[in-house]
């Protein structure tokens, strides 16, 4: 799969195709579409198991339910202040579908859906477009002040006011590049390694020797995998909340 | 004694949490390994250059005036993304 006539092909593995059949075929449901969907029903289930149960002393589903919880819910409540409690659920929503995307990617035969642009820049998009409506809705016109600092000389206004615009806009570039960037970067140097234990190990008796050093590179990168995915979906939690704050605070 | 201290640090504690009392404004506390600041201000970097380029490509093909606005654009990219980074390390005063 990975070794085709022994050439290294690590980008295959981010190529879409149809899956469920004819079904799959006539709406163009993809893999990465299929783990969307599996990740939002894992997000249900264990937020439905958390909140069902609802011991006093938690079981460990419920912990699992509850410290993810309180964790996005202390982080909005820190960045984002006492009025941020209400846009909770949007930045927890986005937490987890990232954090779900990023995990389930880390499974044998599974699709990281986090590893497409698109993906990435949809859902920078949303955080982005929100955040400015938020900000339009709580603020007014005077939103626009945003776009230039008070006590700067008039004279530098053709100049600050583009900057300010453009230095905006990226916000959702970088937001989406760096997931997007991380998560394929990772899953590439992954199936390069395994393809070197694949190829060495074909070299006659010392073979499976000298393929045990990549097997041990990929064991390490594995679990780095594991806190890129964690720390991704960290960051991108947490600058949601840093330009929700600026959208309520707007300095 | 020792259990009462407790209890007014955990009352603060609670009374911070539910908004009852004001709390000191903290902010963003992104990851501050070396990696990790270097990794982001290179993002935003080529972020903000990439979406001056774009600005300035996209105008050109709507005016005709190539490369002019291009040029322009890129310029305002790159300071974009200086300050950018500028304000990376060096968060606007809060409060105000």
């Amino acid at each position: 799969m990975a070794v085709e006539g022994k050439t290294i092909d690590a980008l295959s593995q981010f190529e879409l195709s149809p899956v469920l059949g004819v079904f799959g075929h006539a709406v163009s449901f993809s893999q990465s579409n299929l783990f969307m969907v599996v990740a939002v029903a894992l997000t249900w289930f264990l937020m439905k198991a958390t909140a069902d149960r609802g011991a006093l002393v938690p079981g460990r589903l419920q912990a699992l339910g509850e410290s993810a919880y309180e964790f996005i819910q202390g982080m909005v409540r820190d960045q984002v202040g006492d009025e941020g409690k209400k846009y909770f659920p949007f930045v927890f929503s986005i937490f987890m579908f990232v954090l779900f995307g990023n995990l389930l990617g880390m499974l044998p035969y599974a699709f990281t859906y986090t590893s497409h642009i698109a993906v990435t820049l949809t859902l920078a998009a949303v955080v982005w477009v929100s955040v400015t409506v938020i900000a339009l809705q709580r603020h007014g016109m005077h939103f626009f002040s945003y776009f230039f600092p008070e006590g700067a000389p008039t004279w530098l206004a053709p100049i600050i006011i583009p900057v300010e615009i453009i230095s905006y806009l990226s916000r959702m570039v970088s937001l989406s590049v760096r997931l997007f960037a991380n998560m394929v970067a990772g899953h590439v140097m992954l199936k390069v390694f395994a393809t070197f234990v694949v190829l060495l190990g074909g070299l006659g008796a010392v073979g499976p020797f000298i393929a045990a050093m990549p097997l041990a590179v990929n064991v390490a990168l594995v679990g780095f995998e594991f806190l890129v995915a964690f720390l991704q979906a960290y960051v991108f939690a947490i600058l949601t909340s840093i330009y929700l704050h600026d959208a309520v605070h707007l300095h | 004694m020792n259990e009462r201290n407790g209890f007014d640090e955990r009352l603060r504690q609670a009374r911070a949490r539910e908004g009852l009392d004001k709390r000191p404004e903290g902010r963003g506390n992104l990851p501050q390994g070396p990696w990790g600041i270097g990794l982001r201000a290179g993002v935003e970097v080529v972020s903000a250059l990439g979406v001056g380029i774009g600005i300035g490509f996209l105008l050109d093909r709507w005016l005709g005036t190539w490369p002019w606005l291009f040029l322009v654009f890129f310029v305002l990219g790159s300071v974009a993304g200086v300050g950018n980074v500028y304000r990376l390390f060096m968060p606007r005063p809060g409060g105000k």
